[in-house]
């Protein structure tokens, strides 16, 4: 449906997320992460979610926002995806919670997890690529050869909900995004049965040049005003 | 005593990292000794520096008060906008690398293999390890560079036969630039080149756990 995207709140458009969900978290070393959608999700009465986002943990002076690692500490979350949890020495909630084994951690190269992401939006049946053949990343996966060189079968990946952070919607869901704030953004939305989006400002149709747009509308379903530290003014 | 002497330090190692990129070639670099590499670019020279959180053609790093907010390295640092750059997704971002588009990648290692086997996402015992980019990278990128420090904490050897860490790609790393030396990786073994500066061949091959082959032009380390 491309009417009646926007939401009042962030509360009311993750009000029917629920327990075991898959969620994608869009964002890049605490760059273009969906802040406010994080932490109306934090307070939601929901458990054992899995969070699959990149890398998890912002770091410096990025850190002042609502990231991954909040979200984790909220108890609402009981897998984490993803190819860094933290930068190296963090010691952040998220190794500790890993460490009390109330976490469960699975790494996945950061270029393997964004093709998964695109074969599921993009319903493909999986994916070979040519990263990890010989290491660890390879056990239990069928591998093939093309022109010589090993490949390794990646599942495609389909969320429950992707929440990401972009500029500018227009009320049909077309996205524009700031910068490398863009990240995850573009690749998450589409894997997503419901993705939702947090944008600075909604505009009318025809608020947007449709030769900006980046992620078109039909990937969109529902969008939250809210202003924020980063991922675009 | 070899151990007491001095080393270089990892600015000058990424100066002579600098030395390796091809004007108008396009770089990739990882975290730690690496992200030096690009204040030390040859003048007259143009590198293009991608970076997987989404911009091609970075600038430098941005002066403290003049930061954006929306532009950063993989690292994290926040970079000064240049004229030309470009913004794309992570998955085309990771399209570039794998696709073979990116020149050279710079990455620190854990350990450097004989066969120029790369390890450098997980240390055994601490914690799931941080593999990010890094296996993408050494899949992808047309050269891989490791700049590291030559021996560990405890003054072991970086460089070895076999890798006993987690492997990040095979025979993948094309040449080693360390404290001590360069060292090329060829079909034949390592090819020990240049030899810091009041080192001897001898003292380099008694901190390196693999053979050295020496080259025929063997020289002091080139700046």
């Amino acid at each position: 449906m491309a009417k009646g995207k926007v939401y009042p709140s962030a509360e009311q458009a993750l009000a029917d997320i629920f327990d075991g969900a898959v969620v994608l978290v869009g964002g890049f070393a605490g760059q273009g992460v969906p802040e406010a959608l994080l932490e109306a999700l934090s307070r939601q009465a929901v458990k054992d979610l899995t969070c699959i986002c990149s890398p998890a943990m912002p770091r410096g002076r990025q850190s002042s926002g609502f990231d991954v690692a909040r979200l984790v500490a909220s108890g609402r979350v009981s897998k984490v995806i993803t190819p860094l949890l933290e930068y190296p020495g963090a010691n952040s909630v998220l190794e500790q919670q890993r460490r009390a084994g109330q976490l469960t951690v699975e790494v996945v190269p950061q270029g393997v997890l964004a093709e998964r992401l695109r074969a599921g939006g993009a319903g493909l049946g999986g994916v070979f690529l040519p990263n990890g053949a010989g290491t660890r990343f390879e056990e239990g996966k069928e591998t093939r050869e093309f022109d010589g060189q090993r490949a390794v079968l990646e599942l495609p990946i389909r969320a429950d909900f992707a929440l990401v952070r972009a500029q500018t919607a227009d009320l049909f869901g077309n996205l524009i995004y700031q910068g490398d704030a863009r990240n995850w953004g573009p690749v998450m939305a589409m894997a997503a049965a419901i993705t939702i989006a947090q944008v600075d400002r909604v505009v009318e149709p025809g608020g947007l040049d449709p030769e900006r747009v980046i992620t078109p509308g039909i990937f969109v379903h529902r969008i939250i005003a809210a202003g924020g530290a980063t991922g675009g003014r | 005593m070899a151990e007491q002497k001095a080393r270089l330090d990892r600015d000058v190692i990424a100066m002579r990292v600098a030395k390796e990129l091809p004007d108008g070639g396009y770089v990739n670099l990882g975290i730690g000794i690496p992200t030096l590499v690009s204040g030390f670019v040859t003048e007259g020279s143009m590198v293009f520096f991608h970076s997987e959180s989404g911009v091609l053609n970075c600038g430098p790093l941005a002066e403290e008060g003049h930061e954006d907010i929306d532009l950063i390295n993989a690292g994290g640092q926040f970079l000064q906008p240049v004229p030309g750059m470009a913004f794309f997704n992570s998955a085309e971002g990771f399209a570039m690398i794998r696709g073979g588009h990116v020149d050279v990648t710079v990455l620190g290692a854990h350990q450097v293999s004989a066969k120029g086997d790369l390890a450098n996402w997980m240390l055994p015992d601490r914690g799931v390890g941080n593999i990010g980019g890094a296996m993408d990278l050494a899949a992808g990128a047309k050269a891989v560079i490791v700049a590291m420090e030559h021996t560990d904490r405890e003054n072991q050897p970086k460089i070895v036969q076999e890798c006993t860490y987690p492997i990040t790609g095979h025979g993948c790393v094309t040449l080693v630039i360390t404290d001590l030396a360069v060292i090329r990786c060829t079909a034949q073994g390592l090819v020990l080149e240049e030899v810091a500066p009041g080192w001897t061949v001898a003292e380099v091959q008694a901190l390196t756990g693999a053979k050295l082959a020496v080259s025929a032009q063997v020289k002091e380390y080139q700046l």
